[in-house]
């Protein structure tokens, strides 16, 4: 019996010529950040004190402090489990600690007497698989947390979030329906949620993670605009690119600890713990 | 061999059967099923709230509610609601709540049960991340449910809450037993009185199965409706 060879592949021809494929109305120009709201560096945002977690039996988190200072851009990078997502959502008190302190703006997290959904209405969040409200359209997703948590009124928080939706980038897209958008445009939806808020810090939990490689760009973009636009940030992502071009420092975890936290030159030119070294050769060698 | 029937019965009781006995039953189906799907909503958040005391009390109600036959339901209420009215309202007489009333509270009650777990599966089969995204946009537990979940959740279970609707629409028909005239009861009254019981009845049935097949029907093509768009 003869195998028969598999027909060759037909070139493949692009869906649409570039000329007529569509294209978002482009990164507009102006700030993403309140000019007000960019807080001149210097000064504590986030204070991470000694936390510790534990799921039952299983310590997640083990005695991890850290800082992010105001204006400053930390990347929180590391193996998969190592406890860096949740970390991160200690910092909004999405995922409760047993030991230790944050304190976001001199507020504490862990404490009985914080209004909890207060301190979180000025931290924005991003999430690894965007979150966007599905049952409502992009323009109310942008608007619903400004008028039911902020109080603001309809015409105001529709002009903050259309504002928002243009510098991301998706004005023509404001009456759709988040199913009908990319992940790459949903993402970029979220960020322009979350910074409705006017919040004082942003959180990026991997917001590329679940994202097709070539719509990873487009949020970077965003991130990347933001971070010069001077927001506080910390992220978690396995972007290296993006740490190298903004980040001001990097923290790297493993099992739960903090392994190394060091300024981006430091980190990258010689990272002095043995495994941020095998680390950073795995996925840097591609 | 149907010549000695006599169909001019049912087209002579028309007004009576429709004025009355389907009004009757159409309002005791949307009132017990509009106040029942608030009620099974807060017994299902309460399931879920995970607060100890308040989970344990609407687990049982809603495994006491579903292991009861409606028929012993409806008794029970209907003599021991004025008792309860009384010992409520510190009266010294039991309290009259009339036929209807105690029909409409047990049918909320029972339907109740039924509703809030089809609630239950519908809040549950939202995404811990939408509760999450809601918190982190600093939306309180009441918030959140009003603004993201249970939107979401009435339109995953719609069709299950209209099904259980048109169930609720045919166990309307047990009011017999408090002598109140539904669509069945009247019905009955004509074909007892005239001694047409297989027209009546023969006519009671296509009726019933028109109205719940035409509804299912229409459950159907507004399912694909108010879907969410993924």
């Amino acid at each position: 019996m003869t195998s028969t060879p598999m027909p060759a592949p037909t070139p493949s021809t692009p869906v649409t010529p570039p000329s007529q494929a569509p294209t978002d109305a482009g990164f507009q120009t102006g700030p993403l950040v309140d000019p007000a709201q960019a807080k001149v560096p210097g000064g504590t945002m986030i204070a991470i004190d000694a936390i510790s977690k534990w799921y039952g039996d299983f310590q997640v988190l083990t005695n991890c402090t850290t800082k992010v200072s105001k204006g400053e851009v930390v990347v929180v990078c590391g193996p998969s489990g190592s406890g860096k997502s949740t970390l991160i959502k200690c910092v909004n008190a999405l995922e409760p600690f047993q030991k230790g302190q944050i304190t976001v703006a001199d507020t504490k997290v862990m404490d009985k007497a914080t209004n909890l959904p207060k301190l979180r209405s000025r931290v924005g969040m991003v999430f690894q698989h965007f979150e966007l409200f599905p049952h409502l359209s992009i323009t109310e997703n942008l608007t619903i947390a400004q008028r039911k948590v902020l109080g603001r009124p309809k015409e105001d928080a529709q002009k903050r979030g259309l504002d928002l939706l243009a510098r991301v980038g998706l004005s023509a897209h404001a009456n759709k329906y988040p199913g009908q958008l990319s992940g790459g445009q949903q993402q970029r939806v979220a960020i322009a949620r979350a910074l409705a808020m006017n919040p004082i810090v942003m959180l990026f939990d991997e917001p590329t993670s679940a994202l097709d490689p070539e719509m990873v760009g487009e949020v970077l973009d965003v991130m990347v605009e933001l971070a010069r636009d001077g927001m506080t940030m910390m992220v978690v992502t396995h972007e290296m690119g993006f740490a190298r071009k903004v980040a001001d420092r990097v923290i790297f975890m493993d099992r739960g600890e903090i392994v190394e936290d060091a300024k981006k030159e430091d980190f990258f030119g010689q990272p002095r713990s043995e495994r941020a070294q095998q680390f950073l050769s795995k996925i840097l060698q591609h | 061999m149907l010549s000695n029937f006599d169909f001019g019965v049912v087209t002579a009781s028309l007004p009576y059967l429709f004025g009355q006995g389907m009004v009757f039953t159409v309002t005791l189906t949307a009132l017990a099923a509009g106040m029942g799907v608030v009620l099974g909503t807060l017994i299902a958040m309460a399931r879920l709230s995970g607060v100890p005391g308040l989970k344990h009390v609407a687990k049982v109600y809603v495994e006491l509610m579903r292991s009861l036959p409606l028929v012993l339901v409806i008794f029970w209420f209907y003599f021991l609601v004025p008792y309860i009215g009384a010992w409520v309202t510190g009266a010294s007489n039991p309290v009259q709540v009339g036929a209807f009333s105690s029909a409409l509270i047990t049918f909320t009650l029972f339907e109740a049960a039924y509703f809030s777990e089809i609630m239950r599966a519908g809040i549950q089969s939202i995404s811990k991340g939408q509760t999450a995204a809601a918190s982190a946009l600093g939306m309180t537990y009441w918030q959140s449910m009003a603004n993201v979940v249970l939107p979401q959740a009435f339109r995953n279970m719609l069709p299950l809450l209209l099904t259980q609707t048109i169930v609720l629409f045919q166990d309307t028909s047990l009011v017999y037993v408090l002598s109140l005239t539904d669509f069945l009861g009247a019905a009955s009254k004509v074909a007892q009185r005239d001694g047409r019981l297989v027209e009546m009845y023969l006519f009671a049935a296509v009726v019933y199965f028109a109205v719940c097949f035409s509804a299912s029907f229409l459950v159907r093509r507004l399912q694909s409706r108010v879907a969410i768009i993924r």
